[in-house]
């Protein structure tokens, strides 16, 4: 490599290439294509997240100005505004940010891979894997009936989520496995239709063993873990930050090293081999990418649904077709959780709904009329 | 990085070996679905190949395994002498090019990113579009005639542009490079078909393309192309110039059609005219 020789031969350049403007350096060795309109939304959209993020801060129980927010973050406020702002509103707040980016994240590949805008890792059965795992460890071993009583508290903080993840894995193992075959031709096919139908197959069966687990369950343990099915940011503490924070820092860079291979399988299996790309291996990580970011985003929030759905074809959308916005379907997820989790807080004066639901009121709408669109192209 | 590509095609065409050949090979789907077995074919370099059969006759099965998209049972597929289910993927990618049959363009494309989209083997992650990667783009606008739709969405394109455009794609992944071409004018009204095939033809000529194509349209077939390969149950039942292969007893041992074969009036190439289905 020359990375460490100077490129002081040749200064850096822009060349236009019909809209967008590829910036060069080292004589052509590295070249950049940047898209004006793809990076103007995603400034657009991390505008928004921010100031959603400064709403999130500042509205609540009590109204906090937005100058205390700022001391408050730094700890320079009064003591109750550092602990409100600290302890309470920014962990949410910033558990509301990772989880909207990774459920976005994982919508934008899922839909890039399958080329189905109804996928998502909840429709086709991961979220629901997450749930039946969490629900699994509430009810297995929080239950008043093996003894537990007293610690499930503890025991719902760190083995709910892990339950979530196995669940999640464990769905994604089965949708993987069984949507993927070996061609007798030769080495794997891999029919993303076959995954969708599987994973839709599956959704139903895993959110079934939920509902006989909450019939079974005693009443409390039933109604707590009711609470947790509908996905919320209520009580999310730094504690539910690690695991998705981890899971972004790792598999995010990944996800963009893969970016221009889901270019290439957007455009139909056949047409991606042809392009060199190895089609089977890079579904089959892509596929593991997007289900580790829907798994730990369960695993922090529960189940909220529609968000991976949605962040992207919103995402598509405002970025107008070019390639795969993976980045804007992250902050499009982001600015979607802070904006529905103000709602929640916001919407009835006395209590607060969780997120989970309001996502699924507007999500569920928007899959319709998907749904009318598509049906009505073809 | 190309001049080693060009150095072996040189020394394949000197030992007689460029272009595409098939030795023993066997295709199938599982052990009891052999679809094509102890195959020989030469398709001959530089010149516009028309596969044409019955259906189920094995002619999109051929082209998959051509294109490296089902690995043969047995025997092997020759790309300028060398096996190519050995050669690296990237390689190929640049050599050989596929139009599956009725592709689907992702929603929203514009003409451009869907064509940038076959420099997807020449780009990294640190040269994600290079001059030369510019200049492929541009040329293979230009190839198509769609340089001033490049910045439409392809969903606002006719059917005939749509084709054109994926052609592009393809023809933008490297020169000189092998087009397959699976069913072109699939879905296309009859206008457009010709569009396609004059293009297709025009490609072959001006820039020395090899093409191979499945047709389903024999009077099209013997228009464009200058070698068709016929078969039936995976056999090659002829292979040759269509002004000479194409007869009655071709098509009724292919189709198992009584018909008529005349001279085309515009371009003297056997027209054929069905009577009805062999008895």
């Amino acid at each position: 490599m020359t990375a460490t020789r100077e490129g002081s031969r040749t200064r850096p350049g822009f060349v236009r290439s019909g809209p967008d403007i590829v910036a060069t350096a080292r004589g052509g060795a590295v070249s950049v294509l940047i898209r004006p309109r793809a990076c103007a939304v995603a400034v657009g959209m991390l505008g928004l997240v921010f100031v959603l993020a400064c709403l999130a801060l500042a509205i609540g129980t009590r109204w906090i100005p937005l100058d205390e927010v700022v001391q408050g973050v730094f700890g320079t406020a009064d003591r109750t505004v550092n602990l409100t702002v600290q302890r309470l509103r920014l962990p949410r707040v910033v558990v509301a940010v990772l989880v909207g980016a990774a459920l976005g994240l994982s919508g934008s590949i899922v839909q890039a891979i399958t080329r189905n805008p109804i996928a998502a890792p909840d429709v086709i059965g991961v979220t629901a894997g997450a749930s039946f795992g969490a629900i699994a460890v509430l009810l297995g071993f929080g239950g008043a009936s093996f003894g537990y009583g007293g610690a499930s508290a503890e025991l719902s903080q760190v083995g709910v989520p892990i339950g979530a993840v196995v669940g999640a894995l464990l769905a994604a193992a089965i949708v993987l496995g069984i949507g993927g075959s070996r061609s007798p031709g030769g080495g794997m096919a891999f029919s993303a239709q076959r995954v969708v139908l599987v994973g839709i197959v599956l959704h139903a069966a895993f959110m079934g063993l939920v509902h006989w687990g909450l019939a079974a369950a005693d009443v409390d343990q039933a109604s707590k873990a009711k609470v947790w099915l509908v996905g919320s940011l209520h009580g999310r503490g730094w504690e539910h930050v690690s695991g998705v924070s981890l899971t972004l820092a790792v598999l995010l860079p990944v996800a963009l090293l893969l970016g221009s291979r889901l270019a290439a399988l957007s455009l139909g299996e056949s047409a991606a081999t042809t392009l060199g790309v190895p089609v089977a291996r890079t579904q089959v990580g892509l596929f593991v990418v997007a289900f580790a970011f829907a798994g730990t985003a369960a695993a922090a929030a529960g189940p909220i649904n529609f968000v991976a759905l949605l962040a992207p074809q919103i995402a598509k959308r405002l970025v107008r077709g070019s390639g795969v916005p993976l980045i804007t379907s992250a902050l499009t997820g982001a600015a979607l959780l802070l904006a529905a989790d103000l709602l929640a807080r916001l919407a009835i004066p006395s209590t607060e709904l969780p997120a989970g639901a309001v996502t699924a009121l507007v999500g569920a709408p928007y899959l319709l009329w998907l749904v009318v669109r598509l049906g009505g192209r073809r | 990085m190309t001049s080693t590509y060009e150095a072996a095609r040189k020394q394949a065409a000197a030992n007689g070996a460029a272009g595409l050949r098939t030795e023993g090979l066997r295709l199938g789907y599982g052990p009891d679905r052999v679809v094509i077995d102890e195959l020989d074919l030469e398709l001959p370099h530089g010149a516009v190949t028309a596969v044409i059969g019955a259906n189920g006759s094995g002619k999109s099965t051929l082209l998959r395994a051509l294109s490296r998209l089902l690995r043969p049972v047995a025997g092997r597929v020759l790309l300028d002498g060398e096996d190519l289910h050995r050669l690296r993927t990237k390689d190929v990618a640049t050599r050989l090019g596929l139009l599956p049959q009725a592709p689907v363009s992702p929603e929203g494309i514009t003409v451009r990113d869907l064509v940038r989209r076959g420099r997807i083997p020449h780009t990294s992650l640190w040269q994600q579009w290079s001059a030369e990667d510019e200049a492929a783009l541009r040329a293979a606008l230009a190839a198509t005639d769609l340089t001033s739709l490049a910045d439409e969405p392809i969903d606002a394109l006719s059917g005939g542009q749509r084709q054109r455009a994926w052609l592009a794609l393809v023809i933008a992944q490297g020169t000189p490079l092998l087009l397959l071409l699976d069913e072109p004018t699939t879905y296309l009204d009859i206008a457009h078909q010709i569009d396609v095939l004059e293009l297709v033809r025009r490609l072959n000529r001006s820039e020395d393309r090899t093409v191979v194509m499945v047709l389903h349209d024999l009077n099209q077939a013997c228009r464009f192309a200058d070698h068709v390969v016929a078969l039936r149950e995976g056999q090659v039942v002829a292979a040759g110039d269509p002004a000479e292969i194409v007869t009655e007893e071709l098509v009724r041992t292919v189709f198992e059609l009584e018909s008529r074969v005349v001279p085309d009036p515009v371009t003297n190439t056997p027209l054929v005219v069905p009577v009805g289905r062999a008895t």
